[in-house]
């Protein structure tokens, strides 16, 4: 861990009988009451308390879900409902779990944004990105899972469209996805194995988050700056400053939390998946979740199922390498004039591709059109034929419309439209601009703003952080 | 430290300005295919909003229009007999419940030839399904199936014909205020919604006109209408109100916790508030000792 | 000198003997655990059905389950199979012989998962809406398929798909 040491001294004859044998408590004393943590962190940085606190309610939350949930296509949904309506505070419960998965990715992706805007994955900070990339996985994989149990219409519909995506891989996808669904379509041995990983997965992300911190202890935070810490008079000790900001942070987080539980709960959840799941049945659109929104708008926006597997995923994987993709020398993005336009693009971009991503994909955005109402199909057709015969390439659709009084046909010509497929094929191309072309090469060109001398000088201003040292 | 907001308000202004523009170009407002109908509007519930509570005397309404009319075909498997005493739902005495589940028939258990037994309902059995299963529901029911009512007020939703610029804003209205009866807001409009069909409309066989059906194409023949059921409490026994205590029946049948949960909301809201609030003052006040 | 050098390189020799020993088993008892997910005895046992199609009468179809899809089963009329005939091949949105989907001209198997976003498509009950073209009708996007089970209209990009299926005699059918 990091090589500042520890004022830890054992005060009774307990305490240094165990730090002679197991020394637990300079270590936490170490990492989390003496950890000299930058002065100036702002409000952004408290999301890193808040996912611990996000984590710790679905693990326990989960765990007692567990106790009352039938991993079994006939009982998962009735049992469900069972944990609503008979168990002991089991509707607060399940739907903490629920709102829970919800806002730890609301959290998780404020956090990464933070992050990339902050350059918090640069030098020497490379491997506590990477882990928390692998967290994102694994918190991606995890709440598919958890989401496909209540096996509702979406649920299993959701499953049956992400593992038929695995039969996109040629030659040996078919009998992956047979091996993943343990049947010849999503069953009942599906729904037992990923309730068993959905249990499982939530230990590996402790794993990795203990591994995030170790890496975060060893070269300490960064900050607003992106200047290291140089001095004494450059940070605080963890406790009790960050432990009280933090604190509060997470009580701010937990009203809007308990908003949701409370008074929305199934507002960020679908309707169709308070209906049984049905393999007879297809629901008429199928939208995953709203965390999923955007990597879902990508998947959709390349038309070959291959490749939009592949582009899905690289979305990303490409948050693995970006420590090497951006040249600059230069953490925080508050100094980068050139990039920081293209940062909030950026963010736009995402948060429109969650837009796509709930929107059918043929959705029109924008449209120009001349619509014409006729009363009888026959006339509509007709008149679709003349337009026709003089332009054979003219967008034409007849759209019935029924009101209460009558039946009407309108043709609609069609001169100009932006449909969902063409917008979130403009973006994914955008988002992926931006690491591979944007971040190498506004690095080499941009001329940074003057950094400040130290994190003390930025806080107080030059001549009262030389007084002060 | 304060993140550059001005920025931020930079950026956003910049494409809300960019999304006026090509909404303006938008000569016809864009909408799904498949559409048409008319908007379906949001009534006035007791139980909507912060402050929203079941009224006992609506759900004791609307669980007679169920009995009377739509338990004829349509189930309520997850709910049982003891639920209509539960407190924040109808509330109906035990008595009256035990009457209740006394009418159904239950098979319970085999006699000692091995026969399926029956036997009258009591309060801890589930609701007595119409029909045996599924199969027998359809070849009643002109090949449709009559869906479970048990979470059918969740199990619903529709599509507010809005631009697709302005509906984030009425996402953010209604998180804020907690608005969750869409559900039962599409079951009244879809009781109160059946009409003559239109001139020139071919409606299937054994098929019904309803204005707010996707398709408008639907199997049920209009449950509902006036004076089907009696009120015992005076209520006027119009269509509408009719419509409206059994939408709320059975948004409580598939949120029946919902007093609760709402009641304990508030409290744990101000414990929050004020935890933060304290955190706040201890943070300031700690803080105060170091610039930052 | 040379013999200490024999004996490291036979140390040498033995620990990698033992480390790939080691590995090949670690490997083979890894196998079982991954294999374990495969379909297991009993759904395999489903995985092919025997059909009795005597019952159907002319115009009928039946729907079955198999390996937990639905497969269609419709015993054409001379009707249907002319127009099936009939069409032009080049004319398909997915070109193919109605003598290339069928075994015998009068049964039509199919597996019915629309081919577009997999909902099953309408078109079984003698009172369902059977689309433009007297076969299916899908109500999700409205793809409209034909007494072939042939995409004619509609967005999915492909024909219903034919499962793999024999007569064993000439009214039972062993479908996988």
């Amino acid at each position: 861990m990091s090589d500042h040491s520890s004022t830890y001294e054992p005060t009774n004859g307990f305490t240094r009988w165990l730090d002679e044998r197991l020394p637990i408590m300079r270590l936490m004393h170490g990492q989390f009451i003496d950890f000299p943590t930058p002065r100036n962190l702002n409000y952004l940085w408290t999301f890193g308390a808040i996912l611990t606190f996000c984590l710790a309610i679905q693990l326990i939350t989960g765990i007692v879900l567990a106790m009352h949930f039938i991993p079994h296509g006939d009982f998962a949904f009735a049992s469900v409902e069972h944990i609503m309506r008979d168990v002991n505070w089991g509707d607060l419960i399940r739907y903490t779990h629920f709102v829970g998965a919800s806002m730890f990715f609301l959290a998780a992706y404020i956090h990464m944004f933070r992050g990339l805007y902050f350059g918090s994955y640069k030098s020497p900070r490379e491997i506590i990105w990477i882990l928390g990339v692998l967290i994102i996985l694994c918190m991606i994989i995890t709440a598919f899972m958890g989401y496909s149990l209540v096996w509702g219409q979406m649920s299993f519909w959701a499953v049956t469209v992400i593992t038929n995506l695995f039969t996109a891989i040629p030659i040996v996808g078919e009998s992956i996805t047979q091996w993943i669904w343990g049947g010849y379509s999503v069953g009942d041995p599906t729904l037992n194995r990923l309730f068993s990983l959905h249990y499982l997965f939530p230990f590996i992300i402790v794993a990795l988050v203990a591994l995030h911190i170790w890496a975060l202890h060893v070269v300490g935070s960064n900050n607003p700056t992106g200047v290291e810490p140089k001095t004494e008079n450059d940070s605080v000790s963890f406790y009790p400053y960050y432990v009280i900001k933090d604190s509060f942070a997470t009580m701010v987080f937990a009203l809007l939390f308990a908003w949701f539980v409370f008074y929305a709960p199934n507002y960020l959840g679908h309707s169709d998946n308070f209906i049984e799941a049905n393999p007879l049945q297809t629901p008429p659109h199928i939208v995953p979740e709203w965390y999923f929104l955007p990597f879902y708008a990508i998947l959709r926006a390349i038309p070959d199922k291959l490749l939009g597997v592949v582009t899905m995923m690289a979305a990303i994987c490409v948050l693995f390498i970006i420590p090497w993709l951006d040249t600059s020398k230069i953490r925080s993005t508050r100094y980068r004039p050139l990039l920081k336009p293209f940062f909030w693009l950026f963010v736009i971009t995402c948060l429109v591709l969650g837009y796509c991503g709930a929107k059918s994909p043929d959705y029109r955005f924008v449209e120009m059109a001349d619509t014409q109402k006729y009363t009888s199909k026959a006339a509509a057709v007709s008149a679709k034929e003349e337009i026709l015969s003089k332009n054979k390439h003219a967008d034409l659709e007849i759209i019935e419309s029924i009101n209460s009084k009558e039946i009407t046909y309108d043709l609609k010509n069609t001169k100009f439209k932006l449909t969902n497929q063409v917008l979130s094929l403009l973006l994914t191309f955008y988002y992926f601009a931006f690491f591979f072309a944007i971040m190498p090469i506004v690095g080499l060109i941009e001329t940074p703003h003057k950094l400040p001398g130290s994190i003390a000088e930025s806080v107080l201003g030059k001549s009262s952080a030389d007084k002060a040292q | 430290m304060k993140l550059k907001l001005s920025d931020f308000l930079k950026c956003m202004s910049a494409s809300i300005s960019v999304l006026m523009v090509t909404s303006l170009l938008a000569v016809t407002p864009a909408q799904a295919a498949g559409g048409g109908g008319p908007e379906i509007k949001r009534q006035v519930w007791s139980f909507n909003g912060f402050f929203g509570k079941y009224n006992k005397a609506q759900l004791q309404r609307g669980f007679g229009v169920y009995k009377e009319v739509c338990a004829a075909c349509h189930g309520l498997k997850l709910l049982s007999y003891r639920n209509l005493v539960q407190v924040g739902g109808p509330e109906f005495s035990k008595e009256q419940a035990l009457a209740i589940a006394k009418e159904a028939t239950i098979i319970d258990g085999v006699d000692e030839d091995g026969e399926p037994k029956e036997r009258e309902g009591k309060l801890s059995d589930r609701f007595a399904s119409p029909f045996k299963n599924d199969t027998q529901a359809r070849a009643s029911n002109n090949g449709a199936l009559p869906p479970d009512f048990s979470v059918i007020a969740k199990a619903r939703t529709y599509h507010r014909h809005v631009p697709w610029y302005t509906e984030p804003y009425y996402w953010a209205y209604d998180m804020a205020t907690g608005y969750e009866e869409k559900g039962v807001d599409y079951l009244y409009a879809l009781l109160t919604g059946y009409k003559t069909p239109p001139r020139g409309m071919k409606l299937g066989d054994g098929m019904n006109y309803n204005e707010v059906f996707p398709g408008h194409q639907i199997a049920m023949a209009a449950p509902l209408s006036e004076d089907a059921v009696e009120y015992a409490d005076g209520t006027p026994t119009s269509l509408n109100q009719h419509a409206k205590d059994v939408s709320a029946f059975l948004a409580w049948a598939s949120e029946p916790h919902l007093n609760a949960r709402k009641d304990l909301g508030k409290r744990v809201l101000i414990y929050l508030t004020i935890l933060a609030l304290l955190l706040f003052l201890a943070k300031r006040s700690l803080w105060a000792r170091v610039k930052h | 000198m040379s013999s200490d050098n024999d004996d490291v390189a036979r140390r040498d020799f033995l620990m990698v003997a033992a480390g790939s020993v080691a590995g090949v088993g670690g490997a083979c008892a890894l196998w079982p655990l991954i294999d374990q997910m495969n379909p297991d005895a009993s759904a395999k046992a489903l995985a092919s059905i025997e059909v009795d199609l005597s019952p159907i009468k002319d115009g009928q179809a039946i729907t079955i389950m198999w390996r937990g899809k639905p497969i269609f089963i419709r015993k054409r009329t001379a009707d249907d199979i002319k127009a099936a005939q009939e069409i032009p091949v080049s004319d398909l949105p997915d070109p193919e012989a109605d003598t290339d989907r069928v075994q015998n001209d009068e049964w039509l198997v199919l597996i019915g998962i629309c081919t577009h976003l997999g909902c099953i498509p309408r078109g079984q009950a003698a009172g369902d809406v059977h689309g433009d073209f007297g076969g299916w009708f899908c109500p999700c996007h409205g793809s409209h398929y034909d007494t072939s089970g042939r995409i004619r209209k509609g967005p999915a990009p492909k024909n219903l798909a034919v499962p793999p299926y024999k007569f064993l005699t000439d009214t039972k059918i062993k479908i996988g």
